[in-house]
């Protein structure tokens, strides 16, 4: 059995189909038709709703906009579903509602739930509407018509002006009701999907069904239903793992629990590792960073994902656990093949430790596609270098999009050790090193030729962006 | 009698019109209540219907095991070609369009057959299971393999002025363009849909999201073998439409029918995203060419322009495309003699068809193309260069079709823009700037639009519309237009509120029905205001004279004295409540019902000898783009934009503003990162949303000014307004020019670099890569 809030009315789903999505039981069991299909795939969402969790204090509630197309309905086990429907009271618009409608925010009115509920989640922040705010609330919902000015004008306007809501004054009575759930299950399941909540019980359930699927955030898994048509086997949930879901900063390691959405882990990646902010604030959208998992990136191993290239070239380790042990596998040796990795059978990800960077150490990251937000790389590359006195000591770098696996580059740092940064060889010999380094694939996004040369020319906006004399701008996309 | 009647003042305060009343449906669509065709609850019996569609683009289908389809969960009927009761050709005009696989395999994911299951996943996964037996043959996938094969859709067409290829050789200056233009997928939000309720005997209902329901309801019943008049169609409101429902609607209704005619119970057919873009056509992909000839001081003498439209398998709307391109090639320019040749071009693809511009886009961004060329030679800025060819007096005002200009507007817009965009002061700024910044180059680029208005299938513009008035006041509208978004029946509201002097809230449009208004035209080309405003404004006069000729009775007035206004009906003293005439209307036995209908004026066209006027008039514009490019990448960022655009008289600012940024951001997509790709087998690669990348929130630009032209049109359109739906898309084009202005910079704006549509920033990078030759940073 699963419970959930759906609104402030308790639901509890003795069957619980795992093929179903979120998105479909609203339409199809609940009626709740506001609530779209655009896509079925996480990428326009129009499928947008919001969750309601109980906040890392334990004192209050955090909304988080997902897509509920590729949302497992039994993720929703211990949380607020709020929908478009909920949002209104009788005739009276709730204030997102209302500025959009002000702003001429609607057109054909497709994307416009979806575009509600992401303005609705910002609305229930504090953070205040910049641009960059407002554009990364709303990087999941395409919309077709309006061009966006009088969504982003709407959202920046009302969250100017935030007031207390019917959520506000539901707020106890909410964190009473979830937490009542909370105490009342232990182990959940729900037909073909377990949550386990400690490593004595996914360890049983690994050795129960040993052709069980772990999932994290499903934003990838849930694609097998919606897109390749496939029933989902046996699932095991990492969501609820206590132990998979703390962060550890200490001294020379950061430590990421594995099943932490990606939206938790961006503040202290970004506070320990400023150079990443641009590529987490470009890796996929908000809605699926609030639902994906480092863990699922690290995992699934797709020659594509964003983050094994951070893990690449930070020298980062992954921490594994079977119930019994733990196993720290460093990353250059954890990717073994297309989509492989050293994780045994039995085994799930608990960790990833990051060292922390010397003084000594700049750290870059760069994404390359043909669109700046929720797009797939054509092509991501991190770099490091650590320089003594201006000789390089060490290079480090991480890849993807140009290989098999997640890659790195050993040559830049065998033949540069030694020289100096500055040295004007260095950035011309790395550039040829890069543009012939791996073999690439031409595909949808970019040419094999394409890749080489981006290559090769990130590496010369890396050596631009570390010299010490360079004031000239390197990149378009602008990220405060 | 109709004469009589004192036409109210659209400038009044309390006239709806001019005012930014919202979209009508903008509260319920907050709300997510506004309905669409998969949220109608469907009865207890629904039955969902999908395709199974071939792996490869050309070929005979000489064996199909339909077994394991039929056998599948869930599974209730399958059909083929030969199980279509009536008509299996569903093309909209010329034919070529078979329902289903008929013999020959036309593209990579043609339908073969349809599955009816009991629930959408049972028919999408039936749909995967078929055997199929297809010989291939030879696939003509590009235009040029379709030239070299003379393999055409419908026949070539020239028009032009003047002997070009002589002027061509007297010309001092000739230069040589070819531009390959992309194609784009529509990605309305909401998926192809329809629902099919069968009823009495042989009579059904549809509901669809379609731009055409009268052409629904042709070819349903057709496909079902019964006249039209069995067959209603409704609709609503469309999840974004953009073209791509006006014709490629129908067959997934027709389907729909069939089944639902068979089973005798109700049949929904939803494409999902992928299915939907690897089925339905998009914008015509374009192979095009042009020689020029011009002087030292970039004024064009001659102009010979080939546009080559790959059109896919079958002619759909293509030859109307087609010739839009051709007619819009010289956009706003007086390209001195001229020659202009369309080919319709037939290759082994989906079937291209209708999107916002409608081929115009494609011609149009040549005559772009020439005025960068003809800047880069000459040494001239581009905006110098376009100001100087731009239709007038002294240049002459007579296209290559014939056709003369009569309202000119753009030498006054493109001034004024240039002046309030500070087009010159920012071309400085940009050059000192690119001259201090070795990596990132900025690019800056003003082009006009010259979009002309009116379907150039001469028998479409016209359209009908039904006003009922009821005894409390309240009016419902109907008319032929569909609404997609655009705000069209925001405006008709707006239109029948004004004119009968009443608020907004009396009026409510409803949904659009082949049983209310019929043989309606599809709501494209832009005109669903012009033509249905002007009809439903018919049927208001209609049912006004009624009126006025009973309040003149009633109180012994002369008749032109009488106005509506207020929410009243007012004559000198004599003043009563409009509710209160129309209560009095309804005894005195006055019909408060009445038809309008309109047909476009002036326009013809004469094919044969490639001349006339196929438009009433042209929608105007101008967009100055600024961008930033990265010489390292190629990728870029639009950071400014400022447009001025001419709607005449503006019926709703607010309406008319979205249907330019709108307009314009979509055409942005079209240019930048809307990048279609088939692979060597025909098969559509960018098929889903990761793939296929439009704009997204991030994209629009961080200065996006908008501002509209203050000028009335010349024409007795609706109350001198213009058509605003399509003509603001090609003010995108600016930003393709934008930043090939950039990528010339590294070459000191003397060459202008190639780069096909749209320019990624792959085709970006290889462009600088081009133009440096060099392997070292551009500086």
């Amino acid at each position: 059995m699963i419970e959930f809030l759906l609104n402030n009315e308790r639901v509890s789903l003795e069957e619980c189909d795992t093929g179903i999505s979120v998105q479909q039981y609203l339409r199809q069991q609940q009626q709740l038709t506001g609530t779209k299909e655009g896509c079925a795939a996480g990428d326009c969402g129009a499928c947008t709703i919001v969750l309601g969790e109980i906040a890392a204090d334990d004192a209050s509630i955090t909304y988080r906009s997902v897509n509920s197309c590729i949302t497992l309905l039994a993720n929703l086990h211990g949380k607020q579903v709020i929908t478009i429907e909920h949002l209104a009271q009788g005739k009276v618009l709730h204030p997102v509602q209302q500025a959009l409608v002000d702003h001429h925010g609607s057109q054909c009115g497709f994307c416009t739930p979806g575009v509600v509920m992401s303005m609705f989640s910002l609305y229930h922040t504090d953070i205040a509407p910049s641009r960059e705010v407002v554009n990364k609330s709303l990087s999941g919902n395409l919309c077709r018509c309006t061009g966006y000015r009088p969504i982003i004008e709407a959202t920046t306007e009302v969250c100017e002006n935030r007031q207390p809501d019917q959520f506000t004054a539901m707020q106890q009575q909410t964190l009473d009701a979830l937490k009542n759930i909370r105490a009342e299950h232990k182990d959940v399941f729900a037909n073909n999907v377990h949550l386990p909540e400690t490593r004595e019980a996914m360890a049983t359930l690994l050795a129960e069904y040993p052709d069980a699927r772990l999932v994290g955030g499903s934003t990838d898994l849930a694609l097998e239903t919606t897109q390749q048509l496939k029933a989902l086997p046996e699932l095991i949930s990492t969501q609820r793992m206590l132990d998979c879901r703390q962060i550890d900063v200490t001294e020379d390691t950061i430590s990421i629990g594995a099943a932490l959405p990606l939206s938790d882990i961006e503040a202290v990646l970004v506070a320990h590792f400023p150079a990443l902010h641009e590529l987490i604030e470009r890796f996929a959208s908000l809605p699926i960073r609030n639902q994906a998992t480092l863990g699922g990136n690290v995992a699934n191993a797709s020659p594509i994902g964003d983050m094994p290239p951070v893990l690449l070239a930070l020298n980062a380790s992954i921490e594994t656990d079977n119930g019994r042990q733990t196993r720290l596998l460093p990353a250059s040796a954890f990717f073994t093949g297309y989509r492989q990795t050293q994780l045994a059978k039995g085994e799930w990800i608990k960790a990833i430790h990051f060292p922390r960077l010397g003084p000594d150490t700049q750290l870059r990251a760069y994404k390359v596609s043909k669109r700046h937000e929720d797009d797939i790389s054509a092509v991501c590359a991190v770099f490091t270098v650590t320089t003594v006195n201006g000789v390089i000591t060490a290079i480090s770098s991480g890849f993807g999009g140009v290989a098999a696996t997640p890659v790195s580059c050993d040559d830049l740092a065998t033949q540069f050790t030694g020289l100096s940064w500055q040295d004007e060889q260095v950035r011309q010999r790395g550039k040829h090193i890069l543009m012939s380094a791996f073999n690439p694939i031409d595909d949808v996004r970019a040419s094999a030729a394409y890749r080489n040369q981006v290559l090769g020319n990130l590496w010369q906006r890396f050596w631009f962006e570390t010299q010490t004399a360079l004031l000239a701008t390197t990149r378009v996309p602008h990220y405060a | 009698m109709r004469k009589l009647i004192s036409q109210p003042d659209i400038q009044s305060s309390e006239s709806p019109l001019l005012k930014p009343s919202k979209h009508e449906s903008a509260i319920r669509q907050v709300m997510g209540n506004a309905r669409y065709v998969d949220d109608i609850p469907v009865p207890a019996d629904i039955a969902y219907a999908c395709v199974g569609i071939t792996g490869v683009a050309s070929g005979t289908l000489s064996g199909l095991d339909l077994s394991a389809v039929k056998q599948a969960p869930g599974v209730i009927d399958v059909i083929t070609v030969a199980d279509i009761p009536g008509h299996t050709d569903i093309g909209p005009v010329f034919g070529g369009d078979p329902i289903l696989v008929d013999g020959e395999v036309k593209f990579h994911g043609q339908p073969v057959f349809a599955v009816l299951a009991g629930t959408e996943e049972q028919a999408r996964y039936a749909a995967t299971l078929a055997s199929m037996d297809i010989t291939p043959s030879a696939a003509i996938l590009t235009v040029d393999d379709a030239l070299s094969a003379n393999s055409t859709v419908r026949p070539q067409h020239i028009f032009g002025q003047g002997n070009a290829l002589d002027a061509l050789q007297h010309s001092p200056l000739t230069a040589e363009g070819y531009l390959s233009v992309g194609g784009q997928e529509h990605l309305y939000l909401e998926g192809q849909v329809s629902l099919a309720l069968p009823e009495e005997e042989d009579r059904v209902m549809i509901y669809t999201s379609s731009q055409h329901p009268s052409e629904v309801q042709k070819l349903v019943a057709e496909v079902l073998g019964v006249k039209l008049h069995k067959v209603t169609v409704d609709m609503r409101r469309m999840g974004g439409g953009f073209g791509g429902k006006e014709s490629q609607a129908a067959q997934w209704a027709c389907l729909a029918a069939v089944f639902a005619m068979r089973q005798r119970r109700a049949v929904k057919m939803r494409l999902p995203r992928m299915l939907d873009m690897q089925i339905t056509g998009k914008r015509h992909p374009f192979e095009n060419h042009f020689n020029i000839g011009f002087d030292g001081e970039g004024n064009m003498l001659a102009a010979d322009v080939t546009v080559n439209g790959n059109c896919g398998h079958s002619p759909d709307l293509s030859d109307a495309i087609v010739d839009r391109a051709m007619f819009h090639v010289d956009n706003a320019y007086q390209l001195g003699a001229s020659k202009v040749t369309g080919n319709r071009l037939k290759t082994h693809m989906v079937s291209h068809t209708a999107f916002r511009g409608f081929g115009g886009p494609q011609g149009m961004i040549m005559a772009e193309h020439m005025m960068d060329t003809v800047a880069r030679r000459t040494g001239l800025d581009p905006l110098v260069v376009r100001l100087r060819n731009l239709y007038s007096e002294e240049k002459g005002l007579t296209t290559p079709y014939g056709m003369t200009l009569e309202q000119n507007v753009l030498p006054d817009l493109m001034k004024q823009l240039s002046d309030s965009s500070q087009y010159w002061q920012r071309r400085e700024q940009i050059t000192a700037y690119n001259q201090q910044s070795p990596i990132i180059k900025k690019g800056l680029a003003l082009t006009p639009v010259k979009f002309g208005i009116s379907f150039t299938a001469k028998h479409l513009n016209q359209a009908g519309a039904l006003i009922h008035l009821y005894t409390d006041g309240s009016i419902q509208v109907n008319h032929g237009g569909t609404e997609m978004g655009q705000g069209l029946h925001t405006k008709i509201g707006q239109i029948v509120a004004h004119e009968f002097g009443v608020e907004l809230d009396n009026i409510e449009v409803t949904a659009t029905r082949t049983d209310k208004v019929p043989n309606t035209s599809p709501t494209a080309a832009s005109s669903g205001t012009d033509l249905n405003g002007k009809a439903a404004q018919n049927a208001c006069l209609t049912i006004k004279a009624r009126l006025v000729e009973l309040f003149a009775e009633t109180y012994q007035v002369p008749p032109d004295t009488i106005v509506f206004e207020n929410g009243c009906v007012n004559a000198g003293e004599h003043s009563i409540a409009f509710a209160d005439l129309i209560q009095q209307a309804y005894m005195a036995r006055i019909s408060l019902s009445a038809t309008g209908y309109y047909r476009t004026p002036k326009i013809y066209y004469d094919r044969k000898n490639g001349t006339g006027r196929p438009f009433f008039y042209f929608a105007n514009g101008a967009a100055v783009s600024e961008v930033s490019v990265d010489t390292l990448t190629g990728e870029y960022t639009v950071d400014a934009v400022d447009i001025l655009h001419d709607v005449g008289t503006s019926l709703n600012p607010a309406i008319d503003r979205g249907q330019i940024e709108g307009g314009f951001i979509q055409g942005m997509g079209w240019v930048t990162t809307e990048d279609l790709r088939w692979d060597d087998k025909g098969k559509l690669t960018s098929n889903n949303l990761a793939t296929y990348k439009i704009p997204a929130v991030g994209d629009a630009p961080s200065h996006f000014n908008v501002a509209l032209f203050d000028r009335p049109n010349n024409e007795d359109s609706i109350y001198h307004s213009k058509a605003v739906g399509e003509p603001p898309f090609m003010l995108a084009i600016s930003v393709w020019c934008a930043i090939k202005d950039a990528v010339s910079s590294l070459a000191d704006y003397r060459i202008d670099p190639e780069i096909a549509v749209p320019a990624t920033p792959e085709r970006v990078l290889a462009a600088i890569t081009a133009l440096t030759e060099n392997d070292d940073v551009s500086a």
